[in-house]
């Protein structure tokens, strides 16, 4: 369990600073790409804050978020020496005081600050083999609080899940610090909707989505949402979305769930494996 | 593209009124943060006959939560938080001579009525540039609520820190009229 603390502390601090590659190299190519200058102001310089984040030690931005730990652990690992959820916790309280990051959980009625950016979100899954593997992503309050989980009528089909997925943007308008990643999550279950279209985030953006279904709707959305014309920043443009990840599954024959998690730019989350 | 214009608190009618939605301000000098917590106390003292923790004439407050100072800097990350969330307390503030608020995203109608009742402008930062922000603050100190940690009010020292008008006194909306520009149908 001190291996999981030590990996969860030490991914913690570059999380927040070190932008990912391929989140950094999607706001280069719509910098190109984007008409209004004062969007492509907001582009460069969110280009240059990264830059600066790492070569400073800074925060890419003062939202270090809440933690959110996901663990692929290997069916033949067999871990001792205590609870797997406090030693996250222990990491995550080690690693947010040694990298100065913002300490941003708090009691929901009270508002009172944990003081320590505990409790982490812990996503547990077995997989088969002999390792574990601990991504831990920072998430954001602004994007997070235009996030939605929609229980629709099976009747409004893909053209009203495509509605609501654009309303759902278009109404966060400038809030959630655009350019924005959609995660998406379409059938299954209220809780397991959720639960998916935050971990489609981790998705590489360009990467190829291997459902066709998901591959089609990911592209008609990608052109609809910039259509928007909220832009970087929300000061207006073509650049209002970097990329969607679209997870469709079987779900009751009553029902049709989606879920709609935004990420904002800051798009980041760091990974190791043990 | 507009020239940036410059800004020093603290602001009279005659500041704020010159600015148009959509200009570029460079702001210097002394200015307040306050997010969810700390505007909550402030409202609350204002209305029981207390003092708020900073004079409101002519303030200017940027809605932000800065991370904690690493070694041998004032302050660490610090951009702009969503201020929908602060919509309940800004006409108060307003109506007690707050002249500019810094943050991001959208305001409902009530504060956009107050910013051209009392005269008040809202200014945009760009979200999520925290780290580009931070090097525009020389001073930074917890004045009250510490302990709010990183909702503390604290009193900034700002040198050229770069914004965007988006509601002006006149009703000008540079979110409404931005994204009118540029959507496609
Ligand atoms: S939405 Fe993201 S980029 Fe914007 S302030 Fe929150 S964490 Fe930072």
């Amino acid at each position: 369990m001190a291996a999981i603390q030590e990996a969860v502390a030490g991914l913690c601090g570059p999380s927040c600073l070190d932008l990912p590659a391929d989140v950094e190299a999607s706001l280069a190519a719509a910098q190109q790409k984007e008409r209004s200058p004062v969007g492509r102001e907001v582009l460069e310089r969110l280009l240059e804050n990264a830059a600066i984040a790492r070569d400073e030690n800074l925060p890419i931005c003062q939202d270090c978020g809440l933690a959110v730990v996901y663990v692929d652990l290997g069916a033949d690992v067999h871990l001792t020496g205590g609870d797997l959820y406090q030693a996250i916790n222990a990491g995550v309280r080690q690693g947010y005081e040694e990298a100065y990051l913002r300490k941003s959980v708090c009691h929901p009625f009270t508002r009172q600050n944990t003081g320590d950016n505990t409790p982490a979100v812990v996503h547990l899954r077995l997989v088969p083999g002999d390792r574990v593997r601990l991504v831990l992503v920072p998430k954001g309050g602004g994007s997070e609080n235009m996030s939605r989980v929609f229980l629709l009528t099976p009747a409004v089909g893909r053209k009203g899940v495509k509605q609501k997925i654009i309303e759902t943007l278009e109404a966060a308008g400038p809030n959630p610090c655009p350019p924005n990643i959609l995660g998406v999550a379409v059938g299954g279950t209220f809780d397991d909707a959720a639960v998916r279209a935050k971990r489609v985030l981790l998705r590489e953006i360009g990467s190829t989505n291997p459902d066709p279904e998901a591959a089609e709707l990911e592209q008609e959305l990608m052109e609809d949402l910039n259509k928007l014309g909220t832009g970087p920043a929300g000061l207006g443009g073509d650049t209002t979305c970097l990329a969607v990840f679209v997870d469709i599954k079987p779900c009751h024959i009553a029902s049709l769930p989606l879920a709609v998690n935004v990420q904002c730019h800051a798009a980041r989350h760091k990974e190791v494996v043990l | 593209m507009t020239d940036q214009i410059k800004l020093t608190p603290p602001l009279d009618d005659e500041d704020v009124s010159r600015l148009n939605a959509g200009d570029r301000v460079l702001l210097s000098g002394t200015i307040y943060t306050g997010r969810d917590a700390a505007h909550q106390r402030i409202v609350q003292a204002l209305q029981t006959g207390g003092e708020p923790p900073f004079p409101l004439e002519g303030a200017v407050i940027f809605y932000v939560g800065p991370s904690p100072a690493p070694p041998g800097r004032v302050i660490g990350a610090a951009g702009p938080t969503t201020s929908y969330r602060m919509d309940a307390y800004a006409p108060t503030l307003i109506a007690h001579g707050l002249k500019a608020m810094i943050g991001k995203g959208k305001r409902n109608a009530e504060v956009k009525r107050a910013m051209r009742g009392h005269k008040a402008v809202y200014l945009a930062a760009i979200g999520g540039a925290g780290a580009l922000m931070a090097r525009c603050i020389e001073e930074a100190e917890v004045i009250a609520y510490p302990e709010l940690g990183p909702e503390a009010v604290r009193r900034l020292k700002v040198k050229d820190m770069p914004l965007i008008v988006v509601n002006d006194v006149t009703g000008g909306d540079l979110y409404e009229q931005g994204r009118q520009a540029y959507q496609r149908t």
